[in-house]
């Protein structure tokens, strides 16, 4: 267990593509953090960076109080589960789990009972003799999981764990990763491009885009409080409404309507939340609902507001059908973005 | 699956026929004329030949001249199968991680591939003649009298390299090809799960290789004993007397040489009951026990 630090790292390949613009922050001891974002966003860079499989072009890596820019990865004291399990195909689920252990000269009965334990806190107990090619996706990555686990590492890192996995399977080990490094207090970075699993899994959200930070914070703070359009449009499922308005005469005016008062001059982005809008026949904003969307514990209206999508969240007892009704914004939710730069105000 | 089918029943045998004549007239007619070759003693003028039964077979089994030659045959492919594959796999490994110019050093290895086992053959003599070959002016700086032709090892070593030179380009792509195919990921885990390079070889790398290498190793054995005869041809020709040569060239020297068309086909019977028990060997054992995915 151990912190983690990374101080102005940087990626740049040798046909000049920046990967990873200079990124710099730290890890606490037992802290979960997914770094998110969309593919090239260089999360996965980052994250093999700090494993050791690429190198790292420029700053300062430490794991623990050890700078570890130079340590080979199997020195770096981490365990890696990967995306496609990378189990070796030739060995035997025990063997697989055990490899690392074997290569730190380890004696054989306390690799065979580490082996043991792991096995069975991953249920994997009856497989052990069985080659990966005799087991299931979700087992295969249980195994990774262990091999990863019974390491007893001061760093586990995810390069998009789930991603092969059915959605069910995918809901079930995210809960069971969470619990697992919860319970091992393990200090861990998660890497994923999926905004659920890192809304539900992270004690910290890093997410990147272009190679860059865009916001760090917690899932409430990232969720709530997006830093940037970029996060706000890329976090939460249906994204957050981006309308474009006006600033003017101490209100924020989308077309003829003033939605908040402020004193910004000038076009600004404004950000509502779908769930923190209300309908009803006296509100001031009129609505144009073009599909209802049904999800069964609530449903989504697909609309316009001054020409502009926008959509709503509403609770399952609302029966609508397309056509015009009004709506409010709760003031409180809304957040400002520069129109430009898509930076919160 | 759904299996395409034809509307008549003589359209697909008339599309394997021109396949199907090949195999009988170059394969099947010589082996079958062959084996009943192997039962007669023919004239050496073409004057009739009479049934003899298993003579030249037992002629063979108490050859001593023979036994000699299935010795040196045995260790020359054992020597030209384990060379080949060993400088193959170490190229192949070598070649796999090179980053920059990969496609050069790729396509460099590779070129003798290209060359036919006689030119092969012919380039050994030029290398390694007694006088002005740059090989055996080498071998003379060490210490090593060699004389291709005169000498019976130095001639043997002579075989054994220039068919090793002719044989690992083709291990190396098989290498390659194998080397790329295992996982980046299994590679990266290992990286992290072993520190030593040598450790990640033998245990992740290696046996991974294991159904390309099988594969190569019959392949490999079937080289050392059939495809060399280029190579044999042009390092012993004139005098094949004294100088060592494969059961496959001792085939050609006594139907052809000797005339001894009887003893000569009994001999060519041998080695196709070998190769059929190295193909059995290779479909039953290796098909079957070398596979992973």
């Amino acid at each position: 267990m151990a912190q983690v630090s990374l101080n102005k790292i940087r990626k740049v390949y040798p046909n000049g593509f920046e990967a990873v613009k200079p990124i710099s922050f730290d890890i606490t001891d037992g802290e979960f953090v997914v770094l998110v974002g969309p593919s090239g966003c260089g999360k996965s860079t980052l994250l093999r960076m700090v494993a050791g499989l690429e190198d790292i072009s420029e700053g300062a890596l430490s794991i623990g109080d050890r700078n570890v820019n130079h340590v080979d990865p199997a020195d770096r004291d981490i365990a890696m589960v990967f995306q496609n399990y990378a189990l070796y195909p030739h060995m035997t689920v025990r063997k697989n789990i055990g490899y690392g252990l074997k290569n730190r000269k380890i004696a054989a009965h306390d690799i065979e009972a580490k082996v043991q334990a792991a096995a069975k806190m991953l249920n994997l107990t009856d497989y052990l003799d069985r080659k990966p090619s005799q087991l299931s996706g979700g087992q295969r990555q249980r195994v990774a999981m262990g091999r990863a686990v019974v390491r007893d590492p001061a760093l586990f890192l995810f390069d998009e764990p789930l991603s092969n996995l059915d959605a069910k399977l995918r809901h079930q080990m995210r809960i069971e990763i969470k619990a697992l490094q919860r319970r091992l207090g393990v200090t861990s970075i998660y890497v994923t491009h999926d905004q659920v699993e890192a809304m539900t899994m992270a004690d910290r959200i890093i997410v990147l885009n272009n190679g860059q930070i865009e916001q760090i914070g917690t899932p409430a703070e990232i969720y709530h409080r997006p830093a940037s359009t970029f996060v706000a449009s890329f976090m939460g499922a249906p994204p957050m409404n981006l309308i474009a308005a006006q600033g003017h005469d101490g209100r924020i005016m989308v077309g003829d309507m003033a939605l908040a008062s402020n004193n910004i001059i000038g076009p600004v982005t404004m950000g509502i939340r779908p769930e923190d809008v209300e309908i009803g026949p006296d509100c001031e904003i009129p609505f144009t609902v073009d599909i209802v969307e049904e999800l069964g514990a609530h449903r989504l209206l697909h609309g316009q507001v001054d020409g502009q999508d926008f959509t709503i969240h509403v609770a399952k007892d609302v029966a609508l059908s397309a056509g015009p009704i009004r709506m409010t914004i709760k003031p409180e939710a809304m957040i400002l973005f520069d129109a430009q730069t898509g930076l919160a105000l | 699956m759904k299996r395409a089918g034809f509307t008549t029943r003589w359209l697909p045998i008339l599309l394997l026929l021109p396949q199907l004549v090949i195999i009988a007239v170059f394969f099947y007619w010589p082996a079958a004329h062959a084996v009943q070759s192997s039962f007669y003693l023919e004239d050496p003028f073409g004057f009739g030949s009479s049934f003899v039964g298993f003579d030249n077979y037992t002629h063979l089994a108490q050859s001593s001249e023979y036994a000699r030659i299935a010795k040196f045959t045995l260790l020359f492919t054992i020597l030209v199968t384990f060379f080949s594959l060993a400088l193959a796999l170490v190229l192949a490994v070598k070649a796999d991680n090179v980053i920059r110019g990969a496609k050069t050093y790729r396509t460099l290895l590779m070129w003798v591939y290209a060359v036919a086992p006689p030119v092969a053959g012919f380039i050994g003599l030029l290398m390694l003649n007694q006088t002005w070959g740059p090989l055996a002016e080498l071998a003379k700086s060490v210490g090593w009298d060699f004389k291709l032709g005169v000498n019976f090892a130095d001639t043997a070593a002579a075989m054994v390299l220039v068919s090793v030179w002719k044989q690992v380009p083709v291990n190396f792509i098989f290498f390659l090809s194998g080397l790329q195919s295992i996982p980046k990921s299994v590679r990266e885990a290992a990286l992290i799960d072993a520190k030593s390079s040598f450790r990640r070889f033998w245990d992740v790398t290696f046996p991974l290789l294991a159904p390309t290498g099988f594969f190569l190793l019959v392949i490999n054995i079937t080289y050392a004993l059939f495809d060399t005869f280029g190579v044999v041809d042009v390092l012993v020709k004139g005098e094949p007397g004294n100088n060592p040569m494969t059961l496959v060239y001792k085939v050609y020297v006594d139907g052809f040489r000797g005339n001894d068309i009887g003893g000569s086909s009994a001999q060519s019977v041998i080695l196709m009951v070998l190769v059929l028990a190295l193909t059995i060997f290779q479909f039953r054992l290796i098909e079957r026990r070398i596979h992973y995915t």
